[in-house]
């Protein structure tokens, strides 16, 4: 068990920073990570999540790489590991913020880090995410309309189930209304140190549809609209407390727990645009860059090039499953006419037996009417929406990219930058003016730690993204694999729910005389 | 295109009437048919024991056309006034397949390969379908004709069967539908004038408003049973189009998730085929049934109004009578038309009683059959696809 204090560690800056740094140090930087532990030793007063972190310093290390992970690591870490990480975290985080803010001061006291991240970590990074459970549940229910007239909105439960100590409690829940799960998702996409990470969406907002629900709750295009808008909430927050950075961000944390959030305001800026407009806006003024980039590695190309392609072929399939849908409720309703229709004959039918079957024949066929409504809503909700869920991903994967751009165009103008200043200086020098040169210096210093900063915020970004799209890849291929198994097992209760209607209808129609 | 069904097919298909060609003296079928653009040409083959044909087997090319002025001439002979002369066949209707074809044309530069090929394969898949549905109602017309006992003798039918010329009756028809359509103008007068008269006999009042009901009925069932397996057959589609657009995303995809797309994508090229299957067969055993015993009932129509037509004209000449002799003139003349009048309307009141009692039991008798081999079919399909997803989930989970 570690000791007291052995440093003192650096004056911590506020709770809410912390998160960030953790992001930060979590992005792989474990190189780093190393160098901070293996030197110094832990400070457990430093932690800030409540728990008393007592703190093995052997097994700091292990422990590293791991942390860039998320919370858990292996489930035979001790009862403080939780606090651990986020000791460590804090104490290397509240050295980086210090680093970070004042970027006159030079980062001489880590080592540079590679330029291109050794495959031998970023594998090594994989193989851990394997071991990764996440034990947040989340989901969203209840919808209930508060207020009315054109003031009213809906108050969603959400419900949290989680066995990580940074929560207050095991479960507990807090009622939240859209403009709340909008305003998490503007307070995250603007996180410097989330830049690089795919950050889940948010269904778009809809003023039809709840000018609609404004107006009544009860006609049935008011119901669906609500309960499609509830299970995109559900898996939209789903997907946050599944990603590892996300889970520990202090703006998740208080969304999942706190008792009163304060009214997200700027979630005007989502409203007219929608999400993918917005990230379609960014690339195109990507794509205006005038400076092409030279990469050296052309995966960045090549996935980019893929995300596109799959992006395309998925809004494909959305218009065709979407075309699937309308027939099959078209079918429903066709169905219960026909089933109307046929009782009438039934009733018309003078002879006793086949009259019988003929209004038997009308009830299967209703039977079947709701089978397919059944079947519609299962084509839509499991299907059909989460295809468009990740239509929309696949556009916050292609902003991934676009960020790392911006921090590559920032790096190279900062090194336009420095170089002028670099002329500046010689031109100073050569007409030899002291008191100007002096600060000429003092700028080209500047400027220098301005082009290693973004060089390194370009590194780190790379870094991320790829790591991000390695674990979006993942989590897709799972969620898909369990969407469309959950997909076709609707089907096959449908059918086989099917087979004994009919198989109940087959001996009135062969009672038929 | 030419079609060739063979046995299996042929009894498949024979779904709406039954009781058919049994009789071994006079068997008629439509074995191929020929379909040039709009026109559709069956192959008429009659086999038969009977002396007054020239042959004991015969065949001969004929056309839709033909079809109809049988049935009209039938229709116009009035010594057949008392029976239930057989709906005439409808026209070969490929308007559907033919604006698929045409919807598939334009779309061919936004499909894939695969997706044209299947998209085409469907189409021609409905358009056997639709081809085989119309040589089905032409057989099963002529087959109505055959085990009739009193039609099957028919002079014409005969003409139909054996005359190995074209019937040129073009310019026949075209003043046929004239006719036609005045005969149909009068009739709904007619209808009109004799849902008021006073029935006589109790069996065909009872008749004719079970009759007049049960068409509006059937009528109305037929529509909408027509509207609901189309939307089927539009869910069959979407299937194919499903399966290609995720064969496209599985040949791109380089992750885990490429084998997922896959099987996919193979399951929902295997369900549209059984789709497809429920939406035919769903037609054929349902839709066509209904429509077939509409056009039946219709025909039952006609026979009752023209009994209530001869009843009319015996009321009529009874009057007459009347009047000739208040007149004291042209007695004789007057009574020998009232007994004529009375002898044909007691003529058509008892073959139209065996008519519709005959009919009645066929009526029933054909729902029986279509409705069992349609749940038996619906069951048939709907294991099938249980099959089929049970065993896409089976690889799935064991990825």
């Amino acid at each position: 068990m570690a000791s007291g204090t052995s440093r003192n560690p650096p004056p911590f800056p506020t709770n809410d920073e912390t998160g960030e740094g953790l992001s930060n140090l979590a992005d792989g930087d474990s190189d780093e990570g190393e160098d901070i532990f293996v030197s110094n030793s832990m400070s457990p007063g430093v932690c800030q999540p409540v728990r008393g972190g007592e703190l093995p310093a052997g097994d700091a290390s292990s422990h590293t790489s791991a942390q860039s992970n998320g919370v858990h690591s292996d489930e035979d870490n001790d009862l403080f590991s939780d606090a651990q990480l986020s000791t460590d975290k804090s104490g290397s985080s509240s050295q980086k913020e210090l680093s970070s803010s004042s970027s006159s001061r030079p980062i001489s006291s880590f080592s540079p880090r590679p330029a291109a991240m050794p495959t031998t970590s970023l594998e090594q990074l994989e193989e851990e995410e394997d071991k990764d459970t996440f034990d947040v549940d989340v989901a969203v229910t209840n919808p209930e309309k508060v207020g009315d007239g054109m003031n009213a909105y809906v108050a969603y439960r959400v419900s949290t189930r989680t066995s990580l100590p940074m929560f207050k409690n095991r479960t507990f829940s807090v009622r939240r209304r859209f403009s709340d799960f909008l305003g998490l998702y503007e307070k995250l996409s603007v996180k410097q140190s989330l830049h690089g990470c795919i950050i889940p969406l948010p269904p778009e907002k809809s003023v039809v549809g709840m000018t609609k629900v404004k107006v009544g709750m009860d006609d049935p295009s008011s119901v669906e609209f609500v309960e499609r808008r509830r299970a995109a909430l559900e898996r939209y927050l789903q997907r946050v407390v599944a990603h590892p950075l996300l889970i520990q961000d202090p703006d998740v944390r208080e969304f999942l727990e706190k008792e009163d959030l304060p009214r997200a305001s700027n979630t005007q800026a989502l409203s007219g645009a929608g999400f993918l407009k917005m990230i379609n806006k960014a690339s195109e003024a990507v794509n205006k860059m005038t400076i092409k980039m030279n990469e050296s590695d052309t995966w960045f190309e090549d996935k980019l090039q893929e995300v596109e392609n799959e992006e395309q072929q998925l809004r494909k399939l959305h218009a065709v499953v979407d075309s699937l849908v309308n027939h099959r409720k078209e079918l429903c309703g066709n169905t219960a006419v026909f089933a109307k229709s046929m009782a009438m004959l039934g009733n018309s039918e003078d002879n006793t037996a086949l009259s019988r079957a003929l209004s038997q024949l009308a009830e299967v066929e209703d039977k079947m009417e709701q089978l397919h409504q059944e079947q519609a809503s299962s084509d839509f909700f499991i299907f059909a929406e989460v295809l468009a869920d990740y239509i929309r991903l696949l556009g916050a994967v292609r902003g991934c990219f676009d960020q790392r751009m911006r921090a590559w165009q920032r790096w190279q103008e900062a090194q336009s930058s420095l170089q002028k200043k670099r002329e500046v200086e010689a031109k100073l020098l050569w007409a030899n003016k002291p008191d100007k040169l002096q600060q000429a210096k003092e700028e080209i210093t500047e400027w220098e730690a301005k082009v290693t900063q973004y060089e390194r915020d370009f590194d780190r970004i790379g870094m991320t993204v790829r790591k991000e799209v390695l674990r979006f890849e993942k989590e897709k291929t799972k969620d898909l694999k369990t969407q469309i198994i959950k997909y076709l097992e609707s089907m096959l209760q449908s059918q086989q729910r099917l087979i004994k209607f009919w198989e109940a209808f087959l001996p009135e129609a062969k009672a038929i005389a | 295109m030419t079609a060739t069904l063979d046995d299996r097919d042929k009894e498949k298909m024979r779904s709406v009437s039954v009781d058919l060609n049994h009789d071994a003296s006079l068997l008629i079928d439509i074995p191929d048919a020929l379909c040039e653009r709009d026109k559709v040409k069956f192959t008429v083959h009659t086999k038969t024991t009977l002396t007054a044909f020239q042959k004991p087997e015969i065949s001969v090319p004929r056309q839709h056309e033909d079809f109809i002025w049988l049935h009209d001439t039938l229709v116009e002979t009035e010594d057949y006034a008392g029976l239930i002369i057989p709906p005439a066949p409808p026209k070969p209707d490929f308007e559907s397949p033919r604006e698929k074809m045409h919807k598939l044309g334009e779309g061919e530069a936004t499909m894939t390969k695969e997706e044209y090929t299947k998209m085409k394969q469907e189409l021609e898949a409905e358009y056997l379908a639709v081809f085989k549905k119309t040589v089905q109602v032409h057989e099963v017309f002529l087959q109505r004709l055959s085990s009739h006992p009193i039609l099957s003798k028919d002079r014409n039918f005969q003409i139909f069967l054996e005359y190995d010329q074209d019937l040129s009756v073009r310019r026949k028809n075209a003043k046929e539908m004239f006719g036609g359509f005045f005969k149909n103008m009068v009739k709904s007068a007619d209808e009109v004038l004799i849902s008021g008269i006073k029935e006589v006999d109790d069996f065909f009042e009872q008749e004719k408003t079970f009759l007049l009901d049960y068409y509006s009925k059937i009528k109305d069932s037929t529509a909408k049973a027509e509207k609901m397996t189309r939307t089927h057959k539009n869910i069959a589609d979407d299937y194919i189009q499903i399966s290609a657009t995720l064969n496209g995303l599985s040949a791109e995809d380089t992750t885990a998730n490429r084998k997922h797309m896959e099987k996919l994508s193979d399951l929902f090229e295997k369900l549209r085929k059984v789709e497809g299957r429920v939406a035919s067969d769903q037609e054929l055993k349902l839709t066509e049934l209904l429509r077939y015993y509409m056009r039946d009932i219709q025909a039952a129509k006609d026979l009752l109004y023209r009994r209530a037509r001869a009843l009319v004209d015996y009321e009529n000449s009874n009057k007459a009578l009347d009047k000739a002799r208040l007149k004291s003139k042209d007695i004789p003349q007057a009574e020998e038309h009232q007994q004529q009048c009375l002898q044909k309307f007691d003529k058509l009141s008892e073959s139209g009683k065996k008519e519709l009692t005959s009919f009645k039991g066929r009526r029933v008798v054909a729902f029986r059959k279509n409705l069992v081999e349609m749940a038996e079919l619906e069951i048939k399909h709907a294991k099938n696809n249980v099959a089929l997803l049970q065993g896409c989930i089976e690889l799935l989970k064991n990825n």
